[in-house]
């Protein structure tokens, strides 16, 4: 019995590839999946995003909206549309977002989510590159002058609860060896009021909110200061569902293409004189060598117009979280990896 | 057939029958609840069972009356968690009370200034809603100078906006015997008051009952402190790095939640007790003065146990509801049960779990609660002879 299951499982994985690779021969007319066809078709990308996390997704004075995961769905429908502006902007809460994902009400989710083997696999999501990488860190007042988290022993700290934040700082402490007393309260601005207020010596959190409180909350912004360790890995990275392996295709790529170009030094001012560039590299990013396009369904100037519309993804940060925004985030570990970070586009060719 | 029908016309199998048939449909729904969620859980791969409680919990608290630590079980930091409810609303109690005898009996004073101030109060204090007085009082903690800065009320009790910090007897072997002492004093006071009232009550002649009381209650621990050696050291709270160390300390959390849901339900208290008074015929004190009654005898020994037949029901509602508005503590951050068994499903994801068991507790200690004081009010209530 086990023997002919596992024969007729090989069987099917046969015919599934024999299928794959009858599809690939076949180039150009590869089978559209549900997604990559239903946007096409309506014309615009349904993008799931934060309902407001500065820097990553928030409306500003005037409604547009703007941020790191916003310029991913923008990055996608510049792709497909040879548009950016052609997104409709979905804002989520942490507990509607992966329902909303599932049901198909949203194309593709860009709200800062951490990819888990649990959603990737029991969820029901495939996950893009990651675009940025946090971890929970600690914010503490400047006046303390501490250099690190090493120092915090006896500290009391303002925890949020919700995700594993708690278990986190509790383990973080423990393996060094320290104490601390923990202030739970589970409204945010109640919490970060009492953190200002001084009621906590430390507010611990994901690096990247942390740097948007202090922006947005802070009296003061330069009075306080993100220590260096972050004690958890959150890779937030966009994801869509599974079974359309086109549009999960057309996501990953998207988002390569704004790594590559900071790569190769393209940005938005200088990618049309980048157009008669001699590099062979450079000429099939943009679509002067074809093929690319062609084997993701879409024109070859898709990457060019990322490049032109949104920016390379040096631009997208420091226009968002770094130097350009009120975060003032460092690169860290999102710079390039010829800059010792961890962002690297595998070739596109 | 004639007997199924006549049995059938009966009013007390139709009782019988129709009583049953309603508890057999409330099982079945019930029943039908609980197996359509633990089909549906472990459908989704959701672990069921409390087996979770055994395990360790992994996440710090705040405070906490028994020694804990992260290392320490999820029962292990439940019960951290229902101590800190146990504590706050029995504190809550207390002072509530006491407040709210205050503001009724004021309320009903013939002076304009303290009766319009009790009615201002009460009008105030029970029309805004608890949450928001609840983050008044957290912010107004948060307010005070940090610690580098604390203000020092009297030596060594220092207010910060990491609470209160203050001196605490360093722990000696003689302070059991001291303890046990005290334990001795009160039982023998209450005995003294006893007999007291059946003498008085058998003569017509007062007794000293208030002084013997006291002394009762004071004497003998004193008697013990000096008997042990007179151990009086103190362990002093002192600055050292991020906060105080030593001594013992009460955090802006709890005085925050302790405080507003005192103050709060004292407003409903206040109108209790003054309805209780009021309650009370105008010609019970009038013969009262009659007999020669002083004011404060009056109050006592006729106003009080007349009036508190009124005010004990409605107390014990009071009462229940401070405990369960206790559970508002999450949004302050004081870790009560709910905080803690949020954090806990949070955690196990095992939220059908966390619920009932905090539903069973909320409902264990109303039960307590209004338990003590139906006997309270059987005690109290008017003997008819």
């Amino acid at each position: 019995m086990k023997t002919s299951l596992r024969s007729l499982a090989a069987a099917a994985t046969l015919s599934v590839s024999a299928i794959a690779l009858s599809a690939l021969t076949m180039a150009g007319t590869a089978q559209a999946g549900a997604t990559f066809d239903g946007v096409k078709q309506k014309g615009y990308v349904q993008c799931g995003v934060n309902l407001g996390l500065y820097g990553f997704s928030a409306p500003d004075d005037k409604g547009h909206w703007a941020g790191l995961d916003v310029d991913m769905c923008r990055a996608v429908a510049a792709a497909m549309f040879g548009d950016s502006e052609k997104v409709k902007y979905t804002p989520l809460s942490a507990q509607q977002r992966l329902p909303a994902l599932q049901s198909g009400e949203i194309d593709l989710l860009a709200r800062n989510t951490t990819r888990t083997l649990t959603r990737d696999t029991a969820n029901g999501l495939n996950f893009g590159p990651t675009n940025y990488y946090d971890g929970q860190g600690f914010m503490v007042s400047a006046k303390l002058g501490l250099k690190s988290a090493k120092q915090l022993n006896g500290a009391t700290v303002c925890v949020l609860p919700g995700t594993t934040t708690e278990q986190n700082v509790s383990d973080y402490f423990r393996a060094n060896k320290m104490n601390f007393k923990p202030v739970v309260i589970e409204k945010n601005e109640e919490l970060n009021k009492a953190f200002f207020a001084g009621r906590c010596d430390a507010l611990t959190s994901d690096a990247s909110q942390l740097a948007a409180i202090r922006a947005a909350e802070a009296q003061n912004p330069n009075d306080y200061v993100i220590l260096p360790e972050l004690i958890s890995k959150e890779p937030l990275s966009p994801a869509v569902r599974q079974g359309d392996e086109e549009w999960t295709n057309l996501v990953t790529w998207a988002f390569y293409v704004m790594v590559q170009a900071e790569e190769k030094g393209l940005t938005s001012e200088n990618v049309d004189n980048a157009l008669t560039s001699p590099d062979p590299d450079v000429k099939r990013l943009l679509g002067v060598t074809a093929g690319n396009g062609k084997a993701l369904n879409v024109d070859e100037k898709w990457a060019y117009n990322i490049v032109k519309q949104v920016g390379n993804y040096g631009e997208s940060y420091e226009r968002n979280v770094g130097a350009g925004s009120k975060l003032k985030m460092a690169r860290g570990q999102n710079a390039l990896y010829t800059d010792g970070g961890l962002m690297y586009a595998p070739p596109l060719k | 057939m004639s007997n199924l029908a006549k049995a059938l016309n009966s009013a007390r199998v139709r009782g019988w029958l129709y009583q049953g048939l309603f508890l057999a449909c409330a099982l079945a729904v019930a029943w039908y609840l609980v197996s359509n969620t633990l089909t549906n859980l472990s459908t989704r791969g959701v672990a069921t069972g409390f087996g979770f409680l055994e395990r360790e919990a992994g996440f710090e608290i705040g405070e906490s009356l028994v020694s804990y630590s992260a290392s320490d079980t999820y029962l292990k930091a439940l019960a951290v968690g229902l101590l800190n409810t146990l504590a706050v609303s029995a504190a809550g109690v207390v002072l509530a009370t006491v407040l709210g005898v205050l503001i009724g009996v004021a309320r009903l004073s013939s002076n304009w200034m303290v009766s319009r101030f009790a009615t201002l109060y009460v009008e105030t204090i029970r029309n805004v809603p608890l949450l928001l007085q609840l983050v008044v009082w957290y912010t107004i903690m948060n307010r005070l100078p940090s610690p580098r800065e604390a203000l020092e009320v009297v030596p060594h009790v220092f207010l910060s906006n990491r609470g209160m910090k203050f001196p605490v007897l360093a722990e000696h072997a003689g302070h059991g015997w001291v303890l046990l002492a005290l334990v001795a004093g009160i039982a023998a006071a209450i005995a003294a008051v006893r007999y007291g009232r059946r003498r008085r009550e058998a003569t017509g002649r007062p007794f000293p009952t208030l002084p013997l009381a006291i002394a009762a209650v004071l004497l003998p621990p004193v008697a013990a402190f000096v008997a042990t050696g007179a151990p009086l050291a103190f362990d002093v709270p002192e600055l050292t790095g991020f906060n105080f160390e030593g001594g013992g300390s009460v955090t802006p959390e709890f005085t925050a939640l302790l405080v507003g849901l005192s103050v709060y339900t004292a407003g409903f208290i206040a109108e209790i007790v003054r309805s209780g008074i009021l309650a009370v015929p105008h010609g019970q004190t009038e013969a009262a003065l009659a007999l020669g009654l002083k004011p404060a005898q009056i109050l006592r020994l006729v106003i009080l146990p007349q009036a508190l037949r009124v005010i004990v029901p409605p107390l014990t509602s009071q009462y229940l509801n401070l405990t369960k508005n206790s559970s508002l503590a999450v949004a302050i951050g004081y870790p009560d049960l709910v905080s803690v068994s949020n954090t806990s499903a949070n955690q196990t994801g095992q939220v059908v779990e966390a619920v009932a068991m905090m539903m069973a507790v909320y409902l264990i200690i109303s039960l307590c609660i209004s338990g003590f004081m139906n006997w309270y009010n059987r005690k109290v209530a008017l003997v008819t002879r």
